[in-house]
């Protein structure tokens, strides 16, 4: 490879229009090299200008020296979804410099290390190089961490290249090591070392600036797990079960870390939960079902292959009807498939999952603040319906960071289902743990230590009649599978509702859920202005649907389902739904291991519509 | 309190219908048909039917509230017997080998509920190991029971994982394969009480079963319950015949409850006394050996040699007292975390409000 001393070499000045607050940039490094903190400030930095950003970890199932990358989208329009074109480079990785340099659009802006000087190969880029390794040595006299804080110093010459506010800089600094001063200190002048290396040495000809705006005041920056987390915090969780799985282990950690701070009785200072690490994810669900049986609030969260260890549990909550909450924070597979990609793969799964007969409630959340939201709407649902709710989230949503107006207290005391205490038994005289009394297809149960001789019963998998006895009757059976179908149907209008996120009279609809919502915003913007298509965008937001659904589809010509998987698993429930609407769904699908963009859904639209 | 109790010394039957010389109420003021539940569907003669009305004697005799108990169990014969006693206690019949698993969330949940759990060898020690190994280490708050066969009764006779070296299966078919001995994996793991029996010792295991209920922390009991349909013929080492010819008791066991004075007579020739947690005391006599149930290396290498030389030995094997239980250990709050109140298990809105100001 030629080594290349040209900066600045063939993009001519007269060529620049200044592009304002509508970046992507992508900083290239090896895991393990502490570049996540660095990643964080500069993500913060721009975020606290009041540009809304999104911050995607692109990383591997690897501890240390593989490469990982960063992408910071920052968008004055707000669109949060991973756009293909990188602008900006901070190339720091021998090892993929040689694709990162390929993958710069032209008229891009390269940061390269010095050491990477002879992979730069392109004289259709702004290439700067920087001598890190010089800089470094002048501010951090310890070698051992100077790898560490050679990321700050790049944070410094981007926030320079880019005209990010160098305040915001040291307040995101400030942030990000508030616990460690002394880290804090080395930091900041590693940052102060590079923005003003960059001012004294480097030529800022490129077209792209970030300027101070206001669509994110007063917004929050969070990850969709640390929401969720959140969510099931204010939701009154009061036992966890978990074993560890890449991408759900950070719901479980950050709940670990609120239920510490929030949850202790302050007279004596004991909990008011309990989480346990379980031996495997078969055990954390047995946890959860355990406790749900006994009257707790109970959740578990896993990732796809966990999943599929809990089935049998899984189908025992839905037919001895015990409260159980799964967050499924899916991800690539099947099988170890890829742990740290994103995907929507285990909805099908997730609807039938067990044996015999079985359809569970899905919560879908397409935004952190739904994260939040539909995790403390889980444990109510699953009281209410006694019943497994799974809580469907991805990695995209889930590890990655977004922005969000501020959550808001729940709006409503939390719903313990139909519960009967003593007092209630000695009311009523009787109780019949699966009668259906108020033909909801919701019983009534009671919880051990009830002191009552009617509250107790038997729970079991086995057969059973509305008094919960032994029954192999061939009656007793389908009535009581009947009455589960009326319970479900209950469910449809129970749920979180679809939203109509775009209304119009165009004879083409979009349906989407989860983490594809924002590329899917961002395609109806292009759409319209790329080929005057308009298009109606109804967002799932749970299973089972209702019949808002069904008359979206059948009063458009067709409807595009747009999905994360490649077996269209939403379009076969909603063909299972309403088989008569089958041939107006078209699939749009991704699932090749990153998020969704805009362009793939507008791409698939527009030569499905012969508009290309 | 009308407690009228003594000791039982005498078992007469070994099956639930069978008539007691017991007093006709206990403490509460229950007769014993208050801790009976369903009619048994087991076959005639099956040895788990006697557990199940030693069980009934037990909680009577003790004089537990039926409310207050949780009864526990996975799959298999064994685990249909909990609706066998206490009909006015909640029972959760799960999934097979993971009654452990349940009755973890179940300890967590509710703290003040008296567990019992009722599981089989296969269900235990085969497709439940591990998850009955975890439950012990995290000294989970249970009385479980290991109704022990050597097969698998409901899906008609095959081996077990406990089935002995050289025992014989009805067909003819003989285990190569090591047993798995669950008490001495339970003492490995730390669990503090830890029993043998058989369900023809009615003395032996009502006294066991009482303790047990007593002790703070898991508490195991495997019990030998002879399969009468798929492992009671020549050649097999769980047969009523074979238990009755080998059993061989490491001491007489007396079990004196809280509410009933320790005298003289119980002391007399004891050779170990247990205090438990509640005040209960286990008294126990020596029979043959010089047994001393506290020390674990001895009870271990005991263990050993009785899978070497296929001995049937019964009694307490080994008895502890210091480790937490799970519930300690997670510094749990004294209400059951299922019954909480909104106001203690959602925080005010102010720190939601912090939380965001953080995130800003």
């Amino acid at each position: 490879m030629p080594p290349t001393t040209a900066v600045e070499t063939s993009v001519a000045a007269s060529q620049r229009n200044t592009i304002v607050n509508d970046i992507v940039i992508q900083v290239a490094t090896t895991n393990g090299s502490g570049s996540q903190s660095s990643n964080n400030v500069l993500l913060r930095a721009i975020f606290q200008m009041g540009i809304p950003v999104n911050g995607k970890n692109l990383f591997p199932s690897n501890i240390q020296g593989m490469p990982t990358w960063f992408t910071i989208r920052a968008n004055k329009d707000g669109w949060a979804a991973r756009r293909e074109t990188i602008d900006f480079l901070v190339a720091m990785n021998p090892e993929s410099a040689a694709e990162d340099l390929r993958e710069l659009r032209p008229g891009g802006v390269a940061v390269l290390s010095s050491e990477l000087k002879p992979y730069l190969n392109r004289s259709d880029i702004h290439a700067h190089i920087v001598p890190f390794g010089d800089l470094v040595a002048q501010v951090c006299p310890e070698v051992k961490v100077r790898k560490l804080v050679a990321n700050m110093v790049y944070v410094g010459v981007v926030g320079c290249l880019l005209s990010i506010e160098i305040e915001e800089i040291q307040k995101a600094i400030a942030r990000q090591f508030r616990s460690k001063p002394k880290a804090a200190d080395l930091n900041r002048n590693a940052a102060m070392l590079g923005y003003n290396w960059a001012a004294e040495h480097l030529h800022n000809g490129h077209e792209f600036t970030l300027e101070r705006m206001h669509r994110a005041d007063g917004q929050i920056l969070i990850e969709g797990n640390a929401a969720t987390a959140l969510g099931f915090l204010y939701g009154g969780v009061t036992v966890v079960g978990w074993y560890p799985i890449t991408p759900s282990s950070s719901v479980c950690e950050n709940l670990i870390a609120l239920l510490g701070k929030h949850r202790h009785d302050p007279a004596t200072g004991k909990a008011t939960y309990a989480v346990l690490q379980a031996e495997d994810e078969i055990a954390a669900i047995g946890f959860v079902l355990g406790a749900g049986w006994a009257g707790a609030r109970a959740v578990t969260a896993t990732s796809g292959p966990g999943l599929s260890l809990m089935a049998e549990f899984a189908g025992l909550s839905y037919f001895a009807e015990v409260p159980a909450v799964i967050a499924d924070i899916q991800r690539m597979g099947p099988s170890t498939g890829l742990p740290t990609r994103t995907c929507q793969g285990d909805i099908l799964k997730a609807h039938l999952l067990s044996h015999g007969d079985c359809r569970h409630i899905l919560l879908i959340p397409g935004s952190v603040e739904e994260c939040y939201e539909f995790a403390m709407e889980s444990l109510d649902l699953a009281e209410r319906f006694q019943t497994l709710v799974l809580f469907m989230s991805d990695l995209d949503l889930g590890m990655n960071h977004w922005v969000s107006a501020p959550f808001q207290p729940p709006a409503k005391d939390m719903d313990r289902g139909k519960v009967l205490t003593a007092e209630d038994l000695a009311r009523l005289k009787k109780f019949e743990r699966y009668r259906d009394v108020d033909g909801d297809g919701i019983p009534y149960r009671t919880l051990p230590g009830a002191k009552h001789p009617l509250a107790a019963y038997f729970t079991r998998g086995t057969g059973h009649t509305a008094a919960a006895t032994y029954s192999e009757k061939p009656e007793d059976w389908k009535n009581n599978l009947d009455r589960l179908t009326r319970k479900f149907d209950t469910a449809r209008e129970a749920v979180p509702q679809p939203v109509l996120e775009k209304d119009s009279r165009s004879d083409i609809g979009v349906i989407a859920y989860g983490s594809s919502d924002p590329a899917v915003r961002e395609s109806l913007a292009q759409l319209q202005a790329e080929a005057g298509v308009d298009a109606a965008y109804l967002r799932i937001r749970a299973l089972p649907v209702n019949g808002m659904v069904r008359e979206f589809l059948a009063s458009r010509r067709v409807t595009y389902l747009v999905e994360q998987n490649r077996d269209a698993q939403m379009a076969s429930v909603l063909r299972m739904e309403y088989p008569e609407l089958s041939a107006k769904i078209r699939s749009v699908l991704h699932y090749d291991g990153l998020p969704i963009t805009a362009r793939v859904v507008t791409d698939a639209i527009l030569e499905s519509e012969n508009r290309k | 309190m009308s407690a009228t109790l003594t000791e039982p010394t005498s078992a007469t039957a070994s099956a639930p219908s069978a008539t007691q010389v017991t007093p006709s109420v206990n403490r509460l003021g229950l007769t014993q048909a208050a801790y009976r539940g369903a009619p048994s569907t087991l076959c005639s003669g099956c040895g788990h039917d006697a557990i199940t009305h030693q069980i009934i004697r037990a909680t009577f005799e003790l004089g537990i509230e039926p409310h207050r108990v949780a009864k526990l169990s996975g799959i298999g014969c064994s685990s249909k017997t909990t609706a066998y006693f206490l009909g006015q206690s909640h029972g959760f019949n799960g999934v097979h080998g993971r009654m452990a698993a349940v009755a973890t969330g179940v300890n967590l949940a509710n703290r003040t509920l008296i567990n019992i759990g009722v599981s089989g060898d296969g269900d235990t020690a085969s497709i439940g190991l591990g998850q009955f190994l975890h439950m012990l280490r995290r000294n989970v708050q249970i009385c479980y029971v290991i109704e022990n066969n050597g097969v698998y009764g409901l899906t008609k006779g095959q081996f077990s994982a406990t089935a002995d070296k050289g025992s014989v299966q009805k067909k003819g078919a003989e285990n190569e394969m090591t047993p798995i001995d669950c008490c001495a994996l339970a003492i490995e793991m730390g669990c503090e009480y830890v029993g043998r029996s058989f369900s023809g010792d009615m003395k032996q295991l009502s006294a066991l079963l009482k303790g047990a209920l007593s002790h703070r922390g898991a508490a195991l009991i495997d019990v030998v319950s002879p399969c009468i349909s798929f492992n009671n013929h020549e050649g097999s080492t769980k047969s009523y015949k074979f238990a009755k010819d080998h059993e061989e008791p490491l001491h007489d066991i007396g079990f004196v409850p809280a509410f009933e004075a320790f005298t003289a007579e119980y002391a007399e020739g004891a050779t170990h006394t247990i205090n438990l947690p509640d005040g209960a005391r286990i008294v126990l006599k020596k029979v043959h050996r010089d047994y001393d149930p506290t020390d674990k290396t001895k009870a271990l290498e005991l263990l050993s040699k009785a899978r070497d030389e296929r001995l049937f030995l019964t009694g307490l094997l080994y008895h502890a007292s210091g480790q937490t239980s799970m519930v300690e250990q997670k510094n749990l709050v004294d209400d059951p975390l299922a019954t909480l109140p909104q106001s203690r298990v959602r925080p005010p809105p102010e720190v939601l409000a912090a939380i965001m100001d953080s995130l800003k």
